[in-house]
């Protein structure tokens, strides 16, 4: 590759060719303030703070989109620079609400840190705050446009990363606003959720709908039996919080600070993950053995991706693993296997989910499925956000309590649970049983290295002892509608299909960079908390879910069988189109 | 059938909104009904530039030059002077001596012009392709494809010292370079007419009266770069000149003149238009390729220039109108007698929309290095009124003022930006002594803040401060401090706003800051305006001694608030006044003084 030699101040660097100054000035250890640059978009050049000077030029230029020029000197800051970017940060100020206090953000706010560091005591400027409604139409995100200061990461999030086109910039001048086009509510928009959005923001002005109150209130109400879950993806991000690197795995610890807030059990989503494999391995097994069923499969643990597939792919329900999320498995299992167990009234039961998903808390509604033991099989779901929000209330240092388990019937995981957590990792954890299914026996190398990684599609030929099972791996939403289209050109022509098993997560990495995860997630974060996850995995001693002893307990005591009809009826879900606009 | 007499009517947006197809239709049913219909030929051409004087007909041989014409007057054109020979005189245009012209070249108006872009305007129908090759239309498509290189057109570009002339001036040889030079497999061709700033209607013209002269252009630079396909941006707002690019697209494309293997060369080129909606922004050439591309129109950063990564991430080449009209007369004519026009660094000629406070407001082509005096006062008549100069503003909302100290400058790229102003697409308005310079600085920072995308924060944010501040001086409330903070904002905005718009939307208030800094000082802290012309800052009343009490302003006053008996002085109150002027403009007795 070749490489450009310029200057960071007079500090020679050498980077390779089309590199920004913004990522040329960290090699020479300088840090050029930003506030729309994030390094999952494509830098465009909203905000103007990065400016920095070529030598001897007279005009400013911005460092975040502008690449490096052989033999250049570029100055990041002299008296002129940080002046301009004072008053371009006063301008901003002059517009955006001084309600730090009550702010979501409070504390996490990179425009609260950018004007910490320029000192910003006053703001001489008239100031130009609009009043403009909020939008709480969702059970998921709220915005807030009053608080919006256009750097329009969520706008380039939600039409590149995710290629939703829910939010758009509307208006013009200092009238812009983001938000659905033709000024229609985020639930009346294609919106599925996923919460990049909030996730991107680096103010206050897109926030997950905060649901900690709900959860304090059932805990104080003393006749109800609140059992909680945590995902895999909030073990090894929940630390983040709480000054721990991205990656460090806390699970032990998350389950004390659950029992110490109040909770009376404490599940493990891990085990529904196992379950989910069971029922969806099987199905496979039944479309791809015994042509009982469209293929390729696809999975339907992720409720953006399903969202999004009942949105813009409808045609393609029929290919969709009607196995519901391990969160709802957890759920529906609470109320009837668990509850029953237990000699508990399931109505007495109040079930909460810990995820790494704002998508989730719309899920637990989201079809009449939803209330398989009879009411709402998962009360209330919670992000990791919410959940170290209320570790930080109570007061309780997290890192300091002494790791424990989860619960019985329902706390016992393998590897393939936890994995679920990143990208790959079901199609993995589903062939793991599905091999076991076809061949009676377990893979000698249970590590699917192909379907690994943060590519944006992986696919790979998986040999089930001489039958090959083509599998596409597909994350960020963007990336579904190649596949998506081979499948279905394939399809249309009567071609042979391109893949027998596709899964498909809507954040990028999976759900370890979830839209309810610790802020800040980029794909160097990802790959910490994706390594994580992949170390829970390997220090397992079961690997596999069929193996789960508390999986086989739940089949023979409870279920039977996967996909019999106890299972479907509490199991199972269907999917319905549903249109992109409501109005 | 050949024609002994020819009757050209200007048919450009501008007269036709005076009814110039109402006289073109009368005058050919006049024609027919005095049985002329074989001998004279009624042409609608494109605009004549002389646009104060409009409608303009204009009879050939004789070079007649009537003015200001109603359809009501195309009986007597025809029954008079078509028929009997005898030319209507009061119609005739008379310059200052009181003589009736003789044709262009005995007004003053036309004497320093020089018409290389204009050249077919007023003269050829613009929608008849056979009066463009019969000026020497499409010869030069001829000769670039059968005996030129690619290489050898941009060497004739490059001799011939052609600058952009939407407003950056980059020489256009070097845009073509850099697009031919582009890997890519396509490669695209944007003719830029998403005219937008106030006042300025160049390329509406010269679209209007010349559509050829773009797409012969817009051919020859596809051949140059290689590039098949092009597209012509063009504003909604601008219905007449769309409609007539259609007409030549359709009559070039029956010829073989735009389409697949023209003229037999094997070369393919086609062309489309793409209409905008009228935001100021998609001028600006990253945005115009995110409009045509169907997204919102937002700058985008460069680089990467649209010549590496332009429409659909494709090489680009994005032209302005003007630029493009040259091209064919510098490829006939050859780049070195187009570098013999103008001056060192700005060859050949700059059109301009010459308006405001002017006599002969209209579109002139003049040489690069005419000063502003000659445009003014030489082609423009001078100041309406008999009032004095006050300044100019050039480069449209982005530009800055020039005063009458640096009249004497010739005018090119970069005189002008040497004196804080800049050449911008060409708009020119002048302002006499009578306008408020706080009050025009007002209006253009209102159209900038209202084209704002909305982006960038700098932009965004800035451009409304600045208006706000604006607006508290025309009220009377504004502090000195108000004034460093225009003059951080403004800086801030120079630096830090991501393009020209943001860029350049400060200039006129930095600009008006250097060179009329009294007139600040007297809406701050006399809060006066001198030019009376923001009207919070006025005072209405009746001079006693003057006042005859005859009533007339108190009849004239919509409010009502003059009052006062019949033959006794009367009085304004001063609460209820609204300062619409009425009083002022009706006491013939002096007696309303302004304060």
């Amino acid at each position: 590759m070749k490489t450009i030699t310029c200057q960071i101040n007079g500090v020679p660097v050498t980077v390779p060719e089309g590199t920004t100054i913004l990522k040329a000035a960290l090699e020479a250890d300088v840090k050029i303030p930003t506030l729309c640059a994030h390094p999952d978009l494509k830098a465009w050049g909203a905000c103007g703070i990065c400016i920095v000077r070529p030598e001897k030029s007279p005009r400013m230029v911005r460092s975040c989109t502008t690449t490096v020029v052989e033999g250049m000197n570029y100055i990041t800051h002299d008296p002129d620079i940080v002046e301009t970017r004072r008053t371009v940060l006063e301008l901003i100020m002059s517009n955006h609400p001084n309600d730090c206090l009550r702010c979501a953000r409070n504390g996490c706010c990179e425009l609260q840190n950018i004007c910490a560091e320029f000192g910003i005591r006053e703001v001489p400027f008239e100031s130009g705050i609009r009043d403009l409604p909020e939008d709480n139409s969702t059970p998921s995100v709220q915005l807030h446009p009053a608080k919006c200061i256009s750097c329009g990461r969520c706008a380039l999030v939600c039409q590149q990363l995710q290629d939703v086109w829910a939010l758009e910039f509307l208006y013009r001048g200092d009238r812009t606003r983001i938000a659905p086009s033709g000024d229609a509510t985020l639930a009346e928009s294609p919106c599925i959720k996923c919460g990049q959005c909030s996730a991107h923001c680096p103010v206050g002005a897109i926030t997950e709908v905060d649901e900690t109150k709900k959860l304090w209130d059932a805990i104080r109400e003393k006749d109800k039996h609140v059992v909680v879950q945590i995902a895999p993806a909030v073990r090894v991000a929940l630390g983040e919080e709480f000054g721990l690197e991205p990656g460090t795995i806390i699970t032990g610890k998350i389950y004390a600070a659950l029992r110490r807030l109040g909770a009376d059990k404490v599940f493990d989503t891990n085990l529904s993950a196992d379950l989910t494999i069971m029922e969806e391995a099987s199905e496979f097994v039944e479309r791809f053995a015994r042509g009982k069923g469209e293929l390729p499969l696809i999975t339907s643990c992720c409720p953006s991706w399903v969202d999004y597939l009942e949105k813009y792919h409808d045609d393609m329900i029929p290919n969709f693993s009607t196995a519901k999320s391990p969160m709802m498995m957890m759920g529906a299992m609470v109320k009837t296997y668990y509850a029953k167990k237990a000699g508990i009234d399931p109505e007495k039961v109040f079930s909460v989910a810990i995820m790494p998903c704002t998508a989730k808390k719309y899920e637990i509604s989201r079809s009449e499925d939803m209330k398989s033991s009879g009411t709402l099989d998962v009360d209330l779901s919670i992000t990791t956000r919410e959940l170290a929000r209320m570790i930080k209330q109570a007061g309780i240092d997290i890192l300091r309590l002494k790791d424990e388990e989860a619960d019985s019937p329902l706390g016992v995981y393998t590897g393939a649970g936890v994995i679920f957590g990143a990208t790959g990792g079901v199609m993995e954890a589903a062939l793991r049983t599905a091999y076991n299914f076809v061949t009676g026996e377990n893979l000698g190398k249970v590590e699917l290295e192909e379907v690994r990684g943060m590519d944006g599609v992986k696919t790979a030929t998986i040999d089930i002892k001489g039958t090959k099972v083509r599998v596409a791996v597909a994350h960020g939403m963007a990336n579904v509608k190649d596949i998506m289209n081979r499948v279905r050109k394939a399809k249309k022509e009567g071609a042979e299909r391109p893949f027998d098993f596709i899964e498909v997560m809507a954040c990028r990495g999976g759900c370890v960079a979830g839209g309810g995860q610790p802020y800040g997630s980029t794909d160097e974060v990802r790959a910490k908390r994706i390594k994580g996850i992949y170390a829970d995995d390997g220090a397992q001693t079961i690997r596999c879910s069929h193996d789960n002893p508390a999986i086989k307990a739940i089949y023979s005591e409870f279920l039977g069988k996967p996909l019999s009809d106890k299972a479907h009826e509490l199991l199972h879900t269907h999917y319905v189109p549903r249109p992109l606009w409501i109005k | 059938m050949a024609c002994n007499q020819f009757c050209l009517v200007c048919g450009g947006t501008g007269c036709e909104s005076s009814r110039a197809d109402e006289i073109y239709r009368n005058l050919v049913r006049a024609c027919d009904a005095h049985g002329l219909g074989s001998q004279v030929q009624v042409v609608k051409t494109g605009c004549f530039g002389f646009c104060e004087k409009g409608p303009i007909v204009k009879i050939l041989p004789e070079q007649s030059f009537y003015v200001e014409v109603k359809p009501e007057d195309a009986e007597r054109i025809v029954a008079e002077h078509l028929l009997k020979g005898r030319p209507v005189k009061d119609l005739l245009y008379k310059g200052e001596s009181g003589a009736a012209a003789k044709g262009e070249a005995d007004i003053k108006f036309y004497q320093k012009q020089m018409r290389i872009v204009l050249r077919n305007c007023g003269i050829i129908n613009p929608e008849e392709i056979k009066e463009y090759i019969a000026r020497d239309g499409y010869v030069a498509l001829e000769k670039v494809l059968f005996t030129m290189t690619p290489e050898q057109v941009i060497e004739e570009l490059k001799v011939s010292g052609l600058r952009g002339r939407g407003g950056a001036g980059f020489p256009t040889w070097l845009k073509w370079t850099n697009t031919r030079k582009a890997p890519g497999d396509q490669k695209y061709v944007i003719c830029n007419a998403d005219e937008g700033d106030p006042g300025a209607y160049m390329d509406r013209s010269t679209l209007e009266g010349d559509p050829h002269s773009v797409l012969e252009a817009m051919t020859i630079a596809g051949f140059a770069q290689g590039a098949s396909k092009g597209f012509i941006y063009i504003r909604a707002e601008y219905p007449l000149a769309i409609e007539r690019l259609e007409v030549a697209m359709g009559q070039s494309r029956a010829l073989g003149l735009i389409g697949k293997n023209i003229l037999g060369s094997g070369f393919d080129f086609d062309i489309e238009i793409r209409l905008g909606a009228g935001a100021f922004i998609c001028g600006e050439e990253t945005a115009l390729m995110q409009s045509i591309e169907g997204k919102r129109g937002m700058p985008t950063p460069k680089p990467p220039f649209p010549s590496d990564s332009g429409l659909w991430g494709k090489p680009t080449s994005i032209n302005n109108v003007e630029t493009f009209a040259n091209i064919p007369v510098i490829i006939n004519k050859g780049g070195a007698w187009f570098a013999s026009i103008g001056t060192a660094t700005s060859k050949g000629t700059k059109v301009f929309a010459l308006t405001g406070a002017i006599n002969n407001s209209g579109l002139v082509e003049v040489p690069m290095g005419t000063t502003l005096r000659e445009i003014i006062f030489d082609i423009g008549g001078g100041i309406k009124g008999g009032l004095g100069f006050k300044a100019v503003q050039t480069g449209g909302p982005s530009g800055g003022v020039i005063t009458k100290e640096y009249l004497d400058t010739p005018i090119d790229y970069e005189s002008l930006t040497a004196l804080g102003s800049m050449m911008g697409s060409g708009g020119m308005i002048v302002m006499d002594d009578e306008d408020c310079i706080v009050d025009v600085v007002k209006f253009y920072l209102d159209f900038s803040v209202e084209e704002s995308c909305g982006k960038c924060a700098p932009c965004r944010i800035g451009g409304r401060k600045l208006l706000n501040i604006m607006n508290k001086f025309t009220k009377g409330t504004g502090t000195m401090e108000d004034i460093d903070t225009l003059k951080t904002i403004g800086k801030a905005m120079q630096r830090a706003s991501l393009c020209q718009l943001g860029m350049t939307t400060p200039n006129p208030v930095l600009s008006t800051l250097k060179y009329f800094p009294e007139e600040y000082l007297a809406h701050i802290k006399d809060r006066k305006c001198p030019a009376g012309k923001c009207k919070s800052l006025v005072t209405y009343r009746i001079d006693k001694a003057k006042c005859i009490g005859c009533t007339v302003c108190a009849r004239k006053c919509p409010v009502p608030c003059i009052k006062g008996e019949r033959k006794v002085p009367h009085e304004i109150d001063q609460a209820k006044c609204i300062k619409c002027g009425a009083c002022f403009e009706a006491c013939k007795f002096g007696a309303v003084v302004v304060e």
